[in-house]
């Protein structure tokens, strides 16, 4: 088909009549498929199950003589209902199944359903971590493929594939570098951290028990070179830098970088939350890096699920490799496949690596998020060594589309800079003076779009980061831009409608000081009228 | 490629609308001697939708399912019935795509769920207040030290363990300790039909911070928290409690009841599946609501939209990353959300009833099969009481009889050797499993298979 849109279809149809939601009130509160949903512990009951399951026979009891016999107030719902409440639920959610999704940092690409289906394989679903090795050798090799994807990809040297997610991986990555210090008996105290990382990173290093100090930036927004290099010293245990940074921007000091700190005996941390820009276009292992997480729930498209779960394996460089956690595992000369865990970890290092093992231990209790990994090497294996270059390439080329395409009506602090990676950023500089970013999101919202990532990085007022990734389509970025454009008009004009935004949302603004001030965090079951018996005293609703 | 919509002509519509000659122009920041000049040698090329399914359904045969055996595994993961409604919520768009609700205007569908499911945690567990979930069961309980350390600011280093805690979860506690100045007072399991509570509360002292206490224990033991609790509280220590079987708590007081301050769990059990250990569902709840400004993760709470009405929102965030840095109470930043939504969905279909009945289906069977393996020559039950799960020493090395019954596609159950490879005096342990999934046809397998072996 070479001629699209042949039928005269516009991205934008502006609804020109303001009254057109208005209408008369409804008694449900409903509003056509916009459905208000209780809480299962309003419309369950205590009483009522959506699971068959035989009654107790009061048979053989040997629970000590501790039998729960409180009431423990968990309502049911019968299968229907269930599935009633949770689809109605799922209808107040944003997605990016629904539409373009652009958090910064983030990475909300599409998630393809290949992967949901390999990952409910019996084989990798119905498995048990404790299993005998001959039984989960299958399992053995998807980690191991995976892993040397990743090792391949990086150009790095060994990877740590337990980590649960990003933050556990800038962990596991920080605990090698304190192992690889302590081993050589060079305690150290300090991390360097960038003012614009992300706050998971000083947190980190804080939790390792490192002091943290910032490193500052140069006028172009990258890492302060000179700055940097004056600070390292014999109390430096290494730097933790963002590449492709949080501004959006290549660190292309980074290799002059990574060697001033092995110089000073530290050790370079990558954060590799954006490495979805570069995959297949620069490997990290060539400028110097010793660790780096990926998070597959970003680069290789795993599913947020609405806040996890992730996983962030940890590659590591040849000075770093030694030190990584338990489980591991490796593939012998033979081709086999080994899971190594406390048990088998020193005759397996002495065997094949010459050595005592000198790993930092166990940072979770299994061997990783098996269900990510299954996804995750789905996803390269469909997109191969090509596609993956492909997916880089895409990712930069409409995030500067963006970023061109809106300089004009946005301030971009770093647009000077040269171009963007997978991110555009712009700040609030010519919004008018009572409009903020909070307000220009929001009303983003009722374009039907999930706002930018807001307020972040910090180094920039009013910060505004865009990531379109590589799977919106040029149409889908066309109407994005005309929606943010006509957003960003309104927020330089003053336009106090962008104050009470949003207007066609599920909710309305929420009140978070309320949230904070008085919590409610779980359901009280609300007091009965005077002289009635509460519902649990009922026997539930 | 079948995931990118750009065409050719709107890769070159852009790069006009850019200013650039050609996309390499936008990677220009990479220093050229760092750059590919082509896909990676020696990685193989794109592959079909088709081709990558049958590579992967290839390498999903090599594994033996657990329904495909006769299965009695648990040990910090257990093999229940998922209802089929469970997965197909989670695979709705709209929960498997959304992000952190960090937008409540169009995140009220997660939001709202999180909220049930703190409270569903908090009422199963008997505290005030769960978070909305962390990575699994085990950093979730090294969170808990984590925490009680920060209440004792920094006064008291000493965390006393339970000998029968899951080795892995005292592995990642240890491993963490070593970067923190924590001192771990841990010991091995003593294989006894009781846990040594007395040799517990023997190691409290007034340096404790926290003593931390596995219920049921790792060898399935069940017993009275209340005189931990007490010893804990009178040092000014905090109790925290790991369970790793929340179907149990359908069965058993939970610890609330029982006076723990922390409760962590791996909520594995319900909903979630087996996935070879990942991803699981870390739960976390305080008891007393006045030390819930020190948890770590998430917290979801109720408020009011501008026109009044109820909605829900991320909150207490002060606490977190994003906005302390280094002073956070936790680096966490993505949990278990998807998970956290699979266990939701689970326990409103069982509510309160199914529970119960779910958990004493459980212990029922595994009353059976613990008469039935007590009666196999040479195999004495350890456990005085038990849930679902209890230890059995089979007076030979567990692990060689596990790895034979295997290729009899009997999977009989967790060795202790296999936890705790250092320990020779523990090796002839099994600990067995029991849950509504198995069948009395399996436990007759299991019984005949071990007899065999044993003679």
């Amino acid at each position: 088909m070479n001629a699209p849109n042949a039928s005269g279809w516009k991205p934008g149809t502006p609804v020109q009549d303001h009254n057109a939601m208005a209408g008369p009130d409804t008694v449900t509160g409903n509003r056509a498929l916009m459905l208000e949903e209780p809480l299962i512990f309003e419309i369950g009951n205590t009483e009522t199950t959506g699971v068959d399951l035989p009654e107790p026979t009061g048979g053989a009891n040997r629970l000590g003589g501790l039998d729960r016999s409180e009431k423990i107030g968990i309502p049911g719902l019968s299968e229907p209902e269930t599935v009633r409440h949770y689809t109605r639920l799922s209808r107040q959610n944003y997605a990016i199944d629904l539409g373009l999704f652009p958090l910064g940092s983030c990475t909300m690409k599409h998630n393809p359903r290949l992967n949901e289906k390999v990952a409910r394989m019996p084989g990798f679903a119905d498995v048990h971590p404790l299993q005998p090795v001959d039984t989960v050798r299958g399992a053995l090799e998807v980690m191991n493929e995976l892993a040397h994807w990743l090792i391949d990809l990086t150009g790095m040297h060994g990877v740590a594939m337990s980590p649960k997610a990003g933050a556990h991986g800038e962990l596991c990555g920080i605990l090698c570098i304190r192992a690889a210090l302590e081993a050589r008996g060079d305690a150290r105290e300090v991390i360097l951290v960038p003012e614009s990382a992300h706050g998971t990173n000083p947190a980190t290093a804080a939790f390792a028990g490192y002091k943290i100090e910032d490193i500052p930036a140069n006028s172009d927004g990258r890492v302060d070179l000179d700055a940097l290099k004056s600070r390292l010293g014999p109390d430096v245990a290494g730097v933790m830098i963002t590449n492709p940074s949080t501004l959006g921007l290549f660190e292309r000091d980074l290799k002059e970088i990574s060697d001033a700190v092995h110089e000073a005996g530290g050790f370079v941390y990558c954060d590799g939350a954006n490495f979805n820009a570069i995959v297949g276009k620069v490997r990290p292992g060539d400028l110097g890096v010793d660790a780096m997480h990926i998070n597959l729930h970003k680069t290789f498209s795993t599913p947020h699920g609405g806040g996890g779960p992730g996983s962030g394996p940890v590659v590591l460089s040849e000075a770093l490799s030694p030190f990584g956690p338990l489980p591991y595992t490796a593939r012998t000369k033979d081709g086999v496949v080994h899971l190594i865990e406390e048990e088998d970890a020193d005759a397996f290092s002495e065997a094949h690596f010459g050595g005592k093992m000198q790993s930092f231990g166990r940072m979770t209790a299994f061997h990783g998020q098996m269900g990510m990994f299954t996804r995750a090497l789905s996803y390269i294996l469909s997109h191969g060594a090509d596609g993956l270059r492909q997916v880089a390439e895409d990712a930069v080329l409409n995030a500067n589309y963006v970023l061109r395409s809106l300089d004009d009506v946005l301030d971009a602090p770093f647009g000077h800079s040269g171009p963007c990676m997978h991110e555009a950023l712009f700040s609030d500089k010519g919004f008018a003076e009572d409009i903020s970013t909070l307000d220009l999101a929001k009303a983003l919202i009722d374009e039907g779009y999930h706002p930018m990532t807001m307020y972040f990085p910090l180094v920039v007022h009013g910060a505004m980061l865009v990531e379109p990734t590589e799977t919106e389509s040029k149409a889908a970025l066309d109407q994005f831009i005309m929606a943010l454009r006509s957003v960003a008009e309104r927020a330089k004009a003053g336009d106090e409608t962008l104050k009470t935004a949003p207007h066609y949302a599920p909710r309305r603004r929420l009140d978070e000081t309320l949230a904070a001030r008085k919590p409610i965090l779980a359901w009280e079951e609300p007091n009965p009228p005077a002289g009635e018996p509460t519902m649990s005293e009922q026997g539930g609703r | 490629m079948r995931y990118l919509p750009l065409t050719d002509a709107d890769r070159s519509a852009m790069l006009e609308k850019i200013g650039a000659p050609n996309v390499d122009a936008l990677f220009v920041d990479v220093p050229e001697e760092a750059r590919l000049d082509g896909p990676i040698h020696g990685l193989p090329m794109h592959a079909s939708e088709m081709a990558v399914e049958k590579h992967m359904r290839t390498l999903s045969k090599k594994n033996l399912a657990a329904s495909d055996a006769a299965f009695f595994l648990g040990a910090g993961a257990y093999k229940h019935h998922v209802p089929a409604s469970v997965d197909h919520i989670i695979q709705r768009g709209e929960f498997l795509t959304a992000y952190t609700p960090y937008q409540p205007e169009i995140a009220q569908g997660t939001l709202q769920m999180l909220f049930e499911f703190q409270s569903q945690v908090a009422h199963l567990y008997g505290c005030a207040v769960a978070n909305a979930s962390m990575y699994d069961g085990s950093t979730a309980c090294w969170e808990a030290v984590a925490m009680a350390s920060r209440i004792a600011r920094g006064k008291k280093r000493k965390v006393v363990l339970s000998g029968a805690l899951h080795p892995h979860y005292a592995e990642v506690v240890k491993t963490m300790a070593k970067f923190t100045d924590d001192e771990i007072a841990h010991a091995k399991p003593a294989m006894q039909a009781s846990p040594d509570t007395d040799g517990l509360i023997s190691r409290i002292d007034d340096n404790t911070s926290c003593v931390v206490v596995q219920y049921p224990d790792i060898l399935g033991r069940v017993n009275d928290l209340q005189p931990v609790a007490d010893a804990a509280h009178e040092k000014g220590a905090l109790l925290i409690v790991v369970n790793t079987e929340p179907v149990a708590l359908g069965a058993i007081k939970s610890p609330g009841e029982m006076g723990a301050d922390i409760v962590v769990g791996e909520g594995q059990s319900i909903g979630v599946g087996l996935q070879f250990g990942g991803p699981y569902l870390g739960l976390f709840a305080v008891r007393d609501p006045k030390h819930v400004r020190m948890m770590p993760g998430r917290l979801c709470g109720e408020t009011q939209d501008a026109e009044g009405k109820r909605g829900y929102v991320l909150t207490l965030s002060t606490r977190e990353q994003h906005i302390r840095r280094e002073k956070a109470t936790s680096n966490i930043c993505t949990n278990s959300g998807l998970c956290a939504l699979a266990f939701s969905v689970h326990m409103t279909l069982l509510g309160e009833k199914g529970l119960r009945n779910l958990a004493m289906e459980n212990h029922r069977l595994a009353c059976i099969a613990a008469d039935k393996l007590a009666e196999v020559p040479g195999v004495s039950v350890l456990n005085d009481a038990f849930f679902n799960e209890f230890t059995i020493r089979l007076g030979t090395d567990a692990r060689a009889v596990v790895r034979k019954l295997a290729k009899q596609n009997v999977l009989a159950g967790v060795s202790l050797g296999r936890l705790y490879p250092q320990h020779d005096e523990l090796s002839d342990g099994l600990i067995v499993a029991v849950t509504e999934t198995t069948t009395e046809e399996d436990i007759e397998t299991l019984v005949s298979a071990l007899k065999e072996v044993l003679s």
